[in-house]
């Protein structure tokens, strides 16, 4: 399982990475695995204000429907579109297709965020 | 309660097949990808491991007209040999289960039913039956591999005795030898496409599983529960418990054509006689998404603000490319070309009702 160093993990199975007061978030080699095919995410909208646990996209895929949430608080600065037509990028390369980026208002929420080697003992004792 | 596995168990797990619980079995949902293993029957040929189904024998002098009285199709009129698809409906007209009526000779058969019915489906026979009929559950002495495919035949013929041309769509042979192993085959199968289906001891369920994976080598793959479920939808092909169950009659659920009314006497006719001659107030439509999203069993279906119905099966089709889905509405809501809402996470995405949206069928007549 695929899971780089230098992002942040949540419980759910989203990936963070923290870039000039910015969090891209998208989701990990685990769940897109779990998922399988994904042939739909409906994003969030542009400027919406999220909070901390809130659900702000929606993912689906051939067998399955699943909330990605965001853990972090902000105001949503951009969706990744290339996603709207091509959904399955989430499968080839989740790390490399975030799916929406958010202006950080309390950088302490990043610090409830998992290491790489934490992400990778929770995902061990999930299996 | 453990679950039940097929004799393929441990094909599922060579193959790397993601085991999941299905109604109290352990088979693989897929093993490469849904969507893959999807193309892979409509383009060339999947194997799917269908041990799970229930079959059940019926054999005695009387056995003809028994079937006929628990069933809505006309199975007095098949020939040795031939297969006919048939509801089973309760007295009220909704559906004990649908199934696939095998005919040995005037006097066996055997029913093919849904692995999550067979109990139910046994102990409904078994209520039912009469002075000269015998009827016994036969599931465990059978596994089913079906092959699935444009190139199903041509695999199927490398490793098998008989000439497979002879076996004409819903036409079986019960002593084909597959692999050296004997199978009955039927031409028969869940997916829209040219196909067979083999029946077998379980014990020689393995070599047969391998021999066909060898004799198709790249032009074949195993494939698990969500493409077989993928291709039965996108070919229209109902789903007990999704299109109909013990509350949907097979009038509302567009299986009418299944339903012989003018025959003999069989359990549900009255009920049905009387939704026919008033015109069921439910039917089975077929929609397309407008809006992007993607409709799911159980969604709302509205027009102009009010609840309609729902959605029994939809799914993003990889091979329609675009999201579709089958809703059980009431009748005098269906309009072709009209639009309705399906109500996806509360919040209605617009569709267009339609007719000939799905797949055509690439089985063989």
């Amino acid at each position: 399982m695929n899971i780089p160093k230098e992002l942040l993990y949540t419980k759910d199975h989203e990936w963070v990475k923290e870039d000039g007061g910015q969090a891209y978030l998208g989701i990990t080699d685990f769940a897109q695995e779990q998922l399988g095919d994904i042939v739909f995410v409906e994003m969030p909208e542009v400027d919406a204000e999220v909070k901390a646990g809130d659900s702000v996209a929606v993912i689906e895929s051939v067998k399955t429907v699943s909330s990605v949430f965001s853990p972090i608080s902000g105001q949503v600065v951009s969706v990744n579109e290339e996603l709207e037509s091509s959904p399955e990028l989430l499968n080839e390369d989740p790390y490399g297709n975030h799916i929406a980026v958010i202006a950080i208002e309390d950088s302490q929420e990043l610090n409830q965020l998992m290491s790489a080697d934490q992400y990778e003992a929770f995902c061990r004792e999930q299996e | 309660m453990s679950l039940k596995r097929t004799p393929l168990y441990e094909m599922h797990l060579k193959y790397g097949g993601k085991m999941v619980d299905f109604g109290g079995w352990e088979l693989p949902v897929q093993y490469q990808g849904i969507i893959k293993e999807h193309d892979m029957v409509r383009q060339k040929a999947g194997l799917f491991d269908v041990s799970h189904m229930g079959e059940i024998d019926v054999q005695g002098e009387k056995a003809q007209d028994f079937i006929r009285s628990l069933v809505t199709n006309n199975i007095q009129l098949l020939e040795e040999h031939q297969i006919q698809y048939t509801p089973m409906c309760y007295p009220h007209g909704g559906v004990v289960d649908d199934l696939l009526v095998y005919k040995y000779s005037p006097t066996h058969f055997l029913l093919v039913v849904n692995a999550a019915n067979e109990s139910k489906d046994y102990a409904w026979i078994k209520e039912h039956v009469q002075p000269g009929v015998e009827v016994q559950n036969v599931s465990a002495q059978f596994a089913q591999l079906a092959i699935q495919g444009p190139l199903a035949e041509e695999i199927l013929q490398k490793i098998t005795d008989t000439d497979l041309r002879g076996i004409k769509f819903f036409y079986f042979k019960p002593d084909v030898k597959v692999a050296g192993v004997e199978c009955l085959v039927s031409r028969t199968g869940y997916t829209g496409e040219d196909g067979f289906e083999l029946y077998l001891q379980p014990d020689n369920a393995p070599r047969v599983w391998e021999a066909l994976l060898q004799a198709g080598g790249d032009n074949i793959s195993p494939a698990g529960l969500g493409a077989r479920d993928l291709l039965r939808f996108e070919a229209k092909l109902p789903l007990y418990g999704q299109e109909m169950d013990q509350d949907v009659t097979p009038l509302e659920a567009g299986l009418g054509f299944f339903v012989k009314l003018d025959g003999p006497d069989f359990i549900g006719k009255e009920a049905l006689v009387k939704q026919k001659q008033a015109a069921a107030p439910r039917m089975l439509i077929e929609f397309e998404m407008i809006d992007k999203g993607i409709p799911r069993s159980h969604y709302p279906v509205q027009k102009d603000g009010q609840q309609i119905g729902w959605v029994t099966s939809g799914s993003h089709s990889p091979t329609l490319g675009k999201s579709v889905g089958l809703a059980l509405v009431k009748r005098d809501a269906f309009q072709e070309g009209g639009e309705i809402d399906i109500i996806i996470r509360e919040k209605p995405f617009r569709a267009r009702m339609g007719k000939g949206i799905f797949y055509q069928k690439k089985t063989k007549k």
